[in-house]
């Protein structure tokens, strides 16, 4: 390993920069962190500026698409005599994805603040959070912030003397992964089964309720104040000139520390692990993706992979929500699989053939050939399989279930041929668990205090 | 999930008792009126009559029906798609497992297999107490604190299987139990009414438990010069370890 620049110098905190004062979650806490400043300086711009704005500070997506957000915004048609939302899409399942959810934990008026920015911006009095339901803790601070928010003006009537008008409706989810697919979402905030919708019509001119919808997610629309409130060249100081600013990377699995880590757009997995303590001791990186299940796994070839949009893309995956699972070398790759398998065939909303049929016999294969009951063949019909789903199905949920099966098979072929000839699964689960290498304790009572 | 009955189709489904059904509609008005149009309101309104009975029944998906000007259809369709919406009574605590991959292999399938042992009861049941009952669930977007289980939707990271069983114990004893996350518990059909949409009542809850735990603290800390355990610098606790008060 190089020596690592000190971490100080890696890592940007913004949206992490006041967790870690007295409670966070406040509008006291949070304007003393400059909270609202944004806003303040975007009512005092025209909302065509704001637009521009955020467009050229080159601020992407962070929900996994990575499209621009202020192109997103452009799109909406002006004077069209309809009313125009805002839906943030805060409902985050993408396995291994763990950011938009602490970040409101700890501090969820960045979200409404980036809410208000980009309501007057796209001229729209009525916005709504989509909250995934398993999270009531986060629920729970969210409605607390827009009450406060209403409280002091900032939601409401004639927002802080501007005249303009905003409500902010918290809405919970009910458990669907597929409500996290944009137009998915919204029919599921209409009341109705969570199914993608046929594109075109964009949600820019037929989304909610037939009206011009901008979706985002949590984390872009977070994004958005400090720009207002420090410029788009600081913004665009930090990142690559592509993928422009800073993101939270969270480190998960087996690693020494796991966690948010804020850093500019372009770090690579091999500087967050010599920065926060590497791999867990006495083992070696296996795999990990670098931004959920969906996107195409890596190994320890792709360490120095720049953790951008086009520097991942070039490696062959993709960056989606830089939710950095490692894995280390006592976890069965068929396994990690499988169980992906089994979630995509869970989440699939039934409504196209190949993602309904593909991912149940998906599960069927991988599940015999984990347990050693693999036939030959079963490799090629799980890749055919694959390539029935990927890019023909309805709505991206397909190609992400696709996505471990095809990058597994390309780096660890030879596993999937152990389990085949062995008729058995060559790894011990124990020794993945996070307590796997820790001192044998006999006394419960001991246990307890450790974990405690 | 349940065994077909084959025979007759089910007659319709009663209604609530009159002052029931009028402190539901009371509530149903509140959560139609933040929206534009009221169908938006049947997520809510199914978490609402979940609050009132402990799962969804065919008398609260009558009560949605007749609130949004909807066919029960309608309504069941919706109801039967969203895997929280549940057809048999929940425990008073409702224990989620996470055994998606990344938990599953850091020893989230081990906490479930004895969790389930220990309780006597399989996936989706609950004890015959009515106390507690048990899911394996998907990916709850908190793996940087693997393994994770959660209880009426609360947040207990880092768990091991003789932490949870511990946890179960509390709860059939009946004693206080707080999450590493969230607030004190409370039953299931409260938190469904946190999940309707009415904030949570209790003085101070929204305050309990920080900002989160040394995981979400993780990046900011080592930003500001601190040094992370097992990493180069000091050597002190893992987060693994450590208490999630902030």
């Amino acid at each position: 390993m190089t020596s690592a620049e000190p971490a100080e110098k890696l890592l940007s905190p913004v949206l992490s920069a006041s967790w870690d004062d007295h409670r966070p979650w406040t509008l006291e806490t949070y304007r003393r962190h400059g909270g609202y400043d944004g806003l303040t300086a975007a009512l005092a711009m025209a909302p065509d500026d704001v637009i521009a704005l955020v467009k050229d500070a080159g601020l992407r997506g962070r929900g996994g698409a990575g499209f621009p957000t202020g192109m997103k915004w452009q799109f909406i048609p002006q004077n069209d005599g309809k009313p125009h939302y805002l839906v943030v899409n805060a409902d985050e399942s993408e396995p291994g994805t763990c950011k938009d959810i602490p970040l409101l934990f700890a501090n969820p008026h960045s979200l409404i603040e980036g809410m208000v920015i980009a309501s007057y911006a796209i001229r729209c009095e009525h916005a709504f959070v989509y909250l995934r339901g398993e999270v009531v803790p986060v629920l729970r601070r969210l409605q607390a912030a827009v009450a406060e928010a209403y409280e002091a003006g900032y939601l409401g009537k004639d927002i802080q003397g501007s005249g303009i008008n905003l409500d902010i409706t918290v809405h919970a989810g009910a458990g669907a992964y597929i409500c996290g697919e944009e137009t998915a979402l919204l029919d599921s905030l209409e009341g109705r089964r969570g199914q993608p919708r046929l594109r075109p019509p964009f949600p820019a001119i037929a989304g909610l309720y037939a009206c011009p919808t901008v979706v985002n997610n949590v984390e872009s629309i977070a994004s958005v104040p400090p720009i207002l409130a420090r410029g788009k060249d600081w913004f665009k100081s930090l990142g690559t000139e592509k993928s422009p600013g800073f993101t939270l990377y969270s480190l998960s699995g087996h690693v020494t520390n796991p966690g948010q880590y804020e850093a500019p757009l372009g770090i690579t997995l091999r500087q967050l692990l010599e920065i926060s303590g590497g791999v867990r001791a006495g083992h070696r990186l296996k795999f990990w993706t670098p931004g959920g299940s969906s996107t195409p796994m890596f190994t320890d070839e792709h360490l120095d992979v720049p953790l951008d949009y086009e520097g991942v893309g070039a490696a062959g995956s993709m960056l989606g929500t830089k939710a950095l699972q490692v894995f280390d070398e006592t976890t069965c790759v068929v396994r990690a699989v499988t169980r992906w398998t089994e979630f995509y065939a869970h989440e699939s909303c039934g409504k196209c053939t190949p993602c309904r049929e593909g991912t149940y016999w998906l599960v069927q294969l991988l599940k015999r050939i984990e347990s050693g009951q693999g036939e030959p063949g079963d490799l090629e019909k799980l890749l055919d399989i694959a390539d029935n789903i990927n890019g023909k199905s309805f709505c991206a949920l397909g190609d992400g279930a696709a996505s471990p099966i095809v990058s597994s098979l390309q780096h660890f072929r030879a596993e999937y041929e152990q389990h085949l000839n062995e008729h058995r699964c060559p790894f011990d689960p124990a020794a993945s668990t996070v307590w796997a290498d820790r001192a044998p304790v006999h006394e419960s009572a001991t246990e307890r205090e450790v974990h405690a | 999930m349940s065994s077909t009955e084959l025979g007759l189709p089910a007659l319709p489904a009663k209604p609530y008792p009159p002052e029931v059904a009028s402190r539901l509609a009371a509530d149903a008005r509140e959560l139609i009126s933040r929206y534009p149009q009221s169908r938006s309101a049947l997520l809510p309104l199914l978490h609402l009559v979940q609050a009132e009975d402990g799962c969804v029944t065919p008398t609260g998906i009558r009560f949605c029906a007749e609130q949004l000007d909807l066919t029960t259809a309608e309504v069941t369709a919706v109801a039967t798609f969203y895997t929280m919406y549940r057809r048999r009574p929940a425990g008073e605590y409702h224990v989620g497992v996470c055994t998606n991959t990344l938990c599953a292999v850091l020893g989230g399938d081990q906490i479930f297999e004895e969790l389930s042992e220990h309780l006597g009861i399989a996936n989706n049941r609950t004890t015959e107490d009515g106390s507690v009952s048990i899911e394996r669930i998907e990916c709850n977007a908190a793996c940087d604190y693997a393994p994770v289980v959660m209880v009426n939707w609360e947040f207990f990271d880092n768990q091991t299987p003789q932490s949870a069983k511990q946890l179960v114990d509390q709860l059939r004893a009946g004693q206080e139990v707080s999450p590493t996350r969230g607030a004190k518990l409370c039953s299931f059909k409260e938190t469904s009414r946190i999940l309707a949409g009415f904030a949570d009542g209790r003085p101070g809850a929204n305050d309990e438990s920080g900002a989160g735990g040394a995981p979400s603290l993780a990046g900011l800390r080592l930003a500001k010069g601190e040094a992370l355990p097992g990493a180069p610098g000091t050597k002190v606790v893992s987060p693994r370890h450590e208490g999630t008060e902030a």
